[in-house]
């Protein structure tokens, strides 16, 4: 088997009466800048990487299959952890699954609740990811603001539903609790000031130098392979294609929402570098902030929760729900078989179909740049591994 | 392919001339249109012809299904079928449409897809992990979440967990007793 | 320091000579290291901590001593109660040996490093070119310790060390030149006695080749030091630790004193050859001994640690560069433009053999104008942040507000 646990080809190169061979090094799973679990069993001629082949399955916790032990409401927890990163649209399509099976139509002061958390959770999930890439990167400042931000918006959250990482906020049927008194006025506070220090953290950091001579055309991928790979979100938009599944298969109360989908144009490089997809988040990051003002505005009275029988049980039938997590179109495949225990509970993820193209993108990539395209991917191993 | 900023507007079919398409072509290796609502609109394909069918589905002009959405394989163990389902969505076009392939539980074989659409590499290897579903003519058909010698495939309704793994013990006695 | 010793001694010997000599290093020695060296390296760990911290919109430490002055005390201690540990895999003898390499070649340079006035452990009169020799030893131990640990990713940081000191000596040493050839010698003292107290009257401004030469030291100085934006052999983020992955407890901290305390060389070089060393005016030059010399120690010391705490303030701000653009920018742009600054001094030289004042009064004109334009630039930058002093100030000694508590 030998270090890979699976056979890796090794070349030996003969230069001139000097031989070489290549190295198998593991990016192991214990490593700081794999986001979360992950491996990569790199094949490099010194820092040249011939391939970079990923070995997932560190962090699988079976959880498609813990849904047909625990019932309808008793999944809506796991769903948290299936990307503890961005929780609030994970919950989000177990509930819209639940509720398409189920024919129930979720009142809209509910809806309205539903997209205000996600939006923050879209914020929450994307500072973590463009403060890890440029920690990734060198720059350990950026990271710590992200950070220092991230603790209103988790403050804001804990306010609204007790956690600050695993919401369990929303039920098939609606959420869980209505939004606090005051809650309101402290969200519009934290964004009023929160918008401006985007634009100062793309000074300090995202028009660097240093930075962008890193991620410009760097694993540039192109629109075809975007979609053959199944790539979603900021990555799809990142290489130039303007798709978002809030805009084009709106789902929800985006229908009435005004805001607009950033894509990629190739600023510093070509179109599908690293750089563009960094900077796809850092604008979604205001584009989420103009949402929430709306939705804030815009949000009517009434009840949060339709009335789901507690033994809930959908007619049988499937369904297939789309959503715009922080890391781009989820799909959630569920089966019903008229019990009050799903059949069969499919997600397939954003960063699942990012990390198989890692094969292909690392051929003739530095071990440096490796840790580029990981972060300007937004890995996290809980989404990949489920 | 489309022009990379946007793919337009195209012209989205409706589920009923989308099996029509199909049928048309392939006749009966497709089954009756089933389902109800838009994500659910669903035909089963013969397990032999799905690579076809799927290659059709992409390249074809007016179908142009240029992305495989989901890959869900899902044991059904009273009909004695593993069904695979395939979620496509084009985004030329913007629809939407599901095959199914009931492959026999007892040898589940399907051909791959993962020359029509690259995502389907790991997604088949995901189901064969999982559930046992062997797909010829795959690239690298090996485990991608378990752990290459565990025995079994999770996901199949029978699955019995082993007792152990490797000398660790796999259950744990309960913490409520004395 | 032979002078004072003879001093000292006076007419008289009650001692054979040479063992007063001997003794008198040894203490003069041990003094500085252990008086000096070593606490600067220490101290500096809290410098770069603190103000990191208020860099990043935190505290830093703050629980040992007062504002967390004695961390680095504790850590100390911590380490050297540490379990040691040798990976079984690894070459034993090479690595237990790499860390003292290390440290052998940084605290060596304290022979030749002026302290300000007459304070000098030895006045080589090669002082500069020892110093710069003596410091290349640590690439020998970093490969060392990057091979003897046997992992891969060890092996990787060290490799990528010795290329980058290696490759970074060279525009460090051809920017030396200049000032050499101004200063006439290569001892440190004389050197200092070259340039004058007035800033203008410092080499740096001397004329637009030194001037340029300054940059490129210090950013070669920093690359030897393998501080960011220079620090692949050690990239967190990449290569877990680089070199010293395998290392723990008093072994790793002397690697890193060693880092921190070559902060400390650095900016007293750059003093030295740079910045007038601790000369003063000439009133207070030729003051009482107990006068002047406290007085250019002072100076000496503040204008290196200014330096020590840029470096610091570069770190936690630019990102990391790849090992390839770094072998680029050292080989396809620093090198031709140390040269160009070699013959221009040269000619510059030749064309005004006692400089020109107008020269050196309108480039001090134009760094006091670049400086007072940052310090404008960053006003605008907090201001339109809008963010509290309290988060943001270079301070390291203010308090913070923690986020979410009030």
């Amino acid at each position: 088997m030998g270090l890979a646990g699976f056979e890796v080809e090794v070349q030996r190169h003969e230069n001139g009466g000097l031989a070489t061979e290549d190295m198998t090094l593991s990016m192991g799973p214990q490593h700081p800048s794999t986001h979360g679990v992950l491996r990569f069993v790199v094949r490099a001629d010194g820092e040249v990487m011939k391939e970079a082949i990923p070995d997932i399955g560190y962090l699988h916790r079976s959880i498609e299959k813990i849904a047909e032990k625990v019932g309808w409401h008793g999944f809506m927890p796991y769903t948290d952890r299936v990307d503890y990163v961005a929780a609030m649209p994970c919950n989000q399509g177990w509930a819209m699954a639940g509720e398409r099976l189920g024919n129930i139509e979720v009142p809209k002061r509910g809806e309205y609740c539903r997209v205000i958390a996600t939006e923050f959770s879209r914020i929450h999930s994307h500072l973590l990811s463009v403060g890890s890439m440029a920690m990734d990167i060198g720059a350990y400042t950026p990271f710590t603001h992200a950070i220092r931000e991230r603790e209103y918006i988790n403050d804001l959250l804990e306010e609204l539903c007790g956690s600050r990482l695993t919401f369990h906020y929303m039920r098939i049927g609606g959420v869980g609790w209505d939004l606090p008194p005051g809650w309101r006025d402290k969200s519009l506070a934290f964004i009023k000031r929160f918008e401006p220090l985007v634009d100062e953290f793309n000074d300090l950091i995202s028009y660097n130098k240093i930075y962008t001579e890193r991620l410009a055309n760097v694993a540039v991928i192109t629109p075809e392979d975007a979609v053959d790979f199944n790539l979603v979100g900021p990555n799809l938009r990142g290489s130039g294609i303007k798709y978002d599944v809030r805009k084009d298969e709106p789902y929800s109360v985006y229908p009435e929402l005004d805001f607009d989908v950033p894509v990629g144009r190739g600023e510093m490089g070509a179109v599908g570098d690293c750089f563009d997809r960094y900077i796809v988040r850092m604008r979604e990051m205001k584009e989420s902030c103009r949402i929430i003002r709306q939705c804030l505005a815009q949000i009517p009275s009434g009840p949060v929760i339709a009335k789901v029988a507690r033994n809930f049980k959908p007619p049988a039938g499937d369904c297939y729900i789309r959503l715009e997590s922080a890391r781009g179109d989820m799909g959630w495949y569920v089966v019903s078989d008229g019990t009050s225990f799903p059949y069969r509970c499919k997600i397939r993820t954003g960063s699942f179909s990012a990390i198989s193209i890692i094969q292909k993108l690392s051929r003739n990539l530095m071990i440096a740049d490796l840790i580029a395209v990981i972060a300007s991917l937004d890995l996290v191993a809980p989404e990949i591994d489920r | 392919m489309a022009r990379p900023e946007r793919f337009g507007r195209g012209s989205r079919l409706n589920a009923n001339e989308i099996h029509a398409r199909l049928r048309a072509r392939f006749g009966d290796a497709i089954g009756d249109l089933a389902g109800a609502r838009r994500d659910n609109f669903c035909a089963t394909v013969a397990p032999a012809s799905i690579a076809d069918v799927c290659r059709f589905a992409k390249d074809d002009p007016e179908l142009a299904f240029d992305c495989l959405s989901n890959l869900s394989g899902v044991d059904y163990p009273k009909r004695g079928v593993i069904e695979i389902v395939y979620n496509l969505y084009s985004y030329r076009h913007r629809h939407l449409f599901a095959l199914k392939v009931g492959a026999p539980r007892d040898n589940p074989v399907v051909p791959t897809v993962s020359c029509v659409w690259a995502h389907a590499d790991w997604q088949e290897r995901e189901a064969f992990d999982l559930l046992g579903v062997t797909f010829t003519d795959h690239p690298d058909l090996r485990r991608i979440l378990m752990p290459e010698d565990w025995p079994g495939h999770p996901l199949r309704k029978d699955f019995v967990e082993p007792e152990e793994y490797h000398g660790i013990s796999t259950s744990r006695e309960s913490l409520l007793k004395a | 320091m032979q002078q004072l010793v003879d001093s000292l001694l006076g007419p008289q010997a009650s001692v054979p000579v040479w063992v007063a000599y001997f003794g008198a290093m040894l203490a003069f020695g041990g003094l500085v290291v252990f008086g000096f060296v070593l606490p600067i390296a220490g101290i500096t760990t809290w410098v770069e901590r603190r103000v990191m911290g208020r860099i990043q919109s935190r505290i830093g430490p703050n629980r040992v001593g007062p504002a967390g002055f004695l961390q680095w005390l504790a850590d100390g201690i911590k380490n050297m109660l540490k379990e040691d540990i040798v990976p079984i895999a690894a070459d034993a003898p090479l690595f237990k040996l790499a860390p003292y390499v290390v440290m052998t070649g940084f605290i060596a340079a304290f022979v030749a490093i002026p302290f300000g006035g007459p304070l000098i452990i030895a006045d080589l009169n090669v002082g500069i070119l020892y110093v710069t020799a003596v410091t290349s030893l640590v690439v020998v131990g970093i490969l060392m310790a990057g091979w003897s640990s046997n992992n891969k990713w060890s092996l990787l940081g060290g490799i990528r060390s010795a290329a980058q000191i290696v490759s970074y000596e060279i525009p460090a040493g051809l920017s030396i030149f200049p000032i050499v050839m101004l200063a006439g010698a290569l001892s440190m003292q004389q050197i200092i006695k070259a340039q004058g107290a007035a800033p203008w009257h410092w080499f740096v401004f001397e004329n637009p080749f030194t001037f340029l030469a300054f940059f490129i030291f210090f950013v070669a100085a920093l690359a030897e030091g393998n501080r960011t934006p220079f620090d692949l052999p050690e990239a967190e983020s990449e290569l877990v630790m680089g070199f010293a992955t395998e290392y723990s407890g008093m072994r790793n901290l002397l690697f890193f004193m060693a880092e921190w305390g070559n902060l400390y060389v650095i900016g007293a070089i750059v003093t030295t050859l740079f910045l007038g060393g601790g000369r003063l005016p000439g009133g207070l030059e030729n003051a009482p001994a107990i006068v002047s010399i406290p007085l250019q120690f002072a100076v000496f010391f503040l204008k290196s640690y200014f330096w020590v705490l840029v470096a610091i303030w570069l770190r936690w701000t630019l990102p990391r560069i790849r090992v390839d653009q770094m072998m680029i920018m050292c080989w396809k742009y620093l090198v031709p433009l140390a040269f160009v600054n070699l013959l221009g001094t040269a000619a510059w030289m030749v064309v005004f053999p006692s400089g020109l004042e107008a020269m050196r009064i309108a480039l001090f004109a134009l760094a006091v104008v670049l400086g007072i334009a940052f310090l404008i630039r960053v006003r605008y930058h907090l201001r339109r942040a809008g963010l509290r002093r309290d988060e943001l100030s270079f301070n390291p000694l203010a308090g913070a507000r923690v986020p979410g508590l009030g």
